[in-house]
């Protein structure tokens, strides 16, 4: 998982499709990156808030209730107790930086579940940047209470009602912010989606969480894990998690909802300024993503996993809402841990594999990539329909 | 089969003709199939006096439009228009002036790039404007349109520097399109100041016409725009009034309006 060159290409994905408004802000926006991450004071910086401020490293915690009852030994990467309660906080402490750094005194983000919302917000908070975040009408609906989390941390939370107002929707409605605000506005975008350098620079600020773990599971089984298992939306925190063992024998999971599963029943094709596998119908219209958890309604992946798919380092599978929502109750009940629904289709896997595709025995690496507190209305209100 | 050719696209050759003869040229945008009635408003703004015609291939997922031109693809969608339905028609239809399509690099590629070029050539279109199709990115298309003998407009934008905007004109076909304003396509009631400044750049590096659009909206801003610019594209105040139900008798009004600003 090296450097996409200037073209910002992984194999056949990847990519810069964007109006010449915006090509000039991405060229930009990538030298700026290259410079920063090429200082050690950066870096410096960047671990030194990630540790003080965010509560890295998180930690790992091997399940062994829910081992026993699986026959797995499942560890879990406890992004849940980062700061803002996800791995997003990663990403944006890096891109509130490099905005610091490029002298823009705004940032505007997209959200669904809100989690990066939150965390962009959080991020501006830290820096007194101004911070404008745009969320799907239907969105803001599901997640009320983060919108009011965000408006907390000073951000204005505008509502998208155009398209089919969710995530996808958001990031247009955030591309077409930036063309008009290039000048003193950075994108930070949620993912390891859209143009180059976003993939890339995205999966950079990520990488933490794989470093961490790969060093964490050296300790706890001398070497890596057989199976590493994360949750794939846009694919963040699974880029994240994958770079830190892609150079191991481990296999390497994403889990997709099985609403929006893009790395199984997408094909090529270009929205968002990437490359990459996307729902769509025979003409080239987009889909809409629809699953149980806003997080994961994309409907295409970051172009690294589209290309780690194609090469067959990684596999993708997916996870319906009924599996999901049995995962997260599981974890509740046998390990006292709310899991966010997102990380809760990774387990859902898992659950379902155990003994199976996974064979029993096998060493299991989950990142929970988020805790599932802004879930439990939700998920209080499926199980009494349920009932 | 489309074969190359080595001469002058239709675009440009008629473009180039109506400039050198001293019109200034006004290129409307109509998003096809908003209304059932979408060719009988291509025919009508052609014979209001429009030199050439952008027409809209509706995408889910519109990057640089507004609102107004989303609601036209939205509703065009919910009218179940697809690619081939909306070429089939123009292959059916006399409108009179080369048409530039207009649409995102989605339905090219998924279409397939030769197959999309060879279905413009016979359906009569002219041109392509592929807005998220940076020169970047732009090999695979420029040699299926190069093959299909179709010609390929590029926009310049206010943020391009000298060496981009050198580099996009020293490609484009047909016409230059100048992005007046840095935003989404729209009404704005004044232009801005960056409109005049890049056709002057754009104009350092080609003697193709330059037509300048987003955010032009009246016949004031077009005669304004067209002390430097060879014409206008106006997209989203045409539009409004089809969703509006004016019809083509209203669109070939409005177009007239224009005409009549800028001169014969």
């Amino acid at each position: 998982m090296g450097d996409p060159g200037p073209t910002g290409r992984f194999g056949d994905f990847g990519g810069r499709y964007v109006p010449e408004s915006l090509m000039p802000a991405c060229l930009e926006l990538e030298v700026a990156f290259r410079e920063a991450w090429a200082d050690p004071e950066f870096h410096r910086h960047f671990e030194s808030i990630l540790a003080t401020y965010g509560g890295r490293p998180t930690p790992v915690t091997e399940c062994h209730r829910l081992s026993d009852r699986l026959g797995i030994r499942l560890l879990l990467k406890r992004e849940d107790l980062a700061h803002t309660g996800s791995h997003k906080l990663n990403n944006v402490i890096g891109q509130a930086l490099l905005t610091e750094r490029m002298g823009k005194p705004r940032m505007i983000a997209e959200t669904g579940a809100g989690q990066h919302g939150v965390a962009s917000a959080t991020a501006a908070a830290l820096f007194g940047l101004e911070c404008t975040v745009f969320m799907g009408e239907v969105d803001t609906q599901r997640q009320a209470l983060n919108v009011f989390r965000m408006e907390l941390l000073g951000a204005e939370v505008r509502t998208v009602t155009s398209g089919s107002r969710t995530l996808k929707d958001a990031v247009n409605e955030a591309l077409r912010e930036w063309v008009a605000t290039v000048e003193d506005t950075h994108y930070c975008l949620g993912s390891v989606m859209g143009p180059h350098p976003f993939p890339y620079m995205v999966r950079e600020f990520q990488r933490i969480v794989g470093t961490e773990a790969r060093a964490q599971c050296e300790a706890l089984l001398g070497g890596a894990p057989d199976v590493v298992v994360a949750c794939v939306g846009g694919g963040s925190n699974a880029i994240g998690t994958f770079s830190g063992f892609v150079d191991t024998g481990a296999r390497l999971v994403g889990v997709e909802a099985a609403g929006g599963a893009a790395a199984t029943n997408g094909v090529p094709g270009v929205v968002h300024g990437m490359k990459s596998r996307l729902l769509q119908d025979e003409d080239g219209q987009i889909l809409e993503a629809l699953s149980i958890s806003a997080g994961l309604d994309s409907p295409g992946i970051g172009p690294e996993h589209a290309h780690l798919g194609a090469i067959g380092r990684a596999e993708y599978r997916s996870a319906t809402d009924e599996e999901v929502l049995g995962a997260f109750s599981a974890l509740a009940e046998t390990e006292g841990i709310i899991p966010a629904l997102e990380p809760a289709h990774g387990l859902a896997w898992i659950i379902a594999e155990a003994g199976r595709d996974i064979p029993a025995g096998s060493s299991v690496l989950l990142t929970l990539s988020g805790r599932g507190d802004k879930d439990v209305a939700q998920v209080r209100e499926l199980l009494a329909g349920g009932r | 089969m489309p074969e190359v050719t080595g001469e002058l696209g239709a675009m440009e050759r008629s473009l180039r003709a109506r400039r050198d003869a001293g019109s200034k040229l006004v290129v409307p945008y109509v998003m096809a199939g908003m209304v059932p009635e979408w060719i009988e408003v291509l025919q009508a703004v052609a014979s209001a006096g429009a030199d050439a015609i952008e027409v809209g291939l509706p995408f889910s997922d519109p990057m640089i439009d507004g609102p107004v031109i989303q609601a036209a693809g939205l509703a065009s969608l919910g009218r179940a228009t697809t690619v081939h339905g909306v070429l089939d028609a123009l292959a059916g239809a006399e409108i009179g002036v080369p048409l530039v399509v207009m649409t995102y690099y989605n339905l090219v590629f998924r279409t397939g790039h030769r197959r999309f070029a060879a279905s413009l050539r016979e359906s009569g279109v002219a041109a392509a404007l592929i807005p998220d199709l940076s020169i970047e990115e732009l090999d695979p298309w420029a040699a299926a349109a190069a093959w299909g003998g179709v010609e390929t407009v590029l926009m310049v934008a206010p943020s391009s520097p000298q060496a981009r905007v050198a580099a996009i004109v020293a490609r484009a076909q047909g016409f230059v399109y100048a992005v007046a304003r840095m935003g989404v396509t729209g009404e704005r009631r004044a232009l801005g100041a960056d409109a005049l400044a890049v056709v002057r750049r754009a104009r350092e590096g080609t003697d193709l016409p330059i037509c300048v659009g987003i955010g032009i909206s009246t016949p004031e801003q077009a005669a304004e725009v067209c002390e430097v610019a060879d014409g206008v594209a106006v997209g989203s105040a045409l539009v409004r009034r089809l969703l509006d139900g004016e019809g083509p008798e209203g669109a070939a009004r409005f177009v007239a309006r224009f005409r009549e600003a800028l001169g014969p």
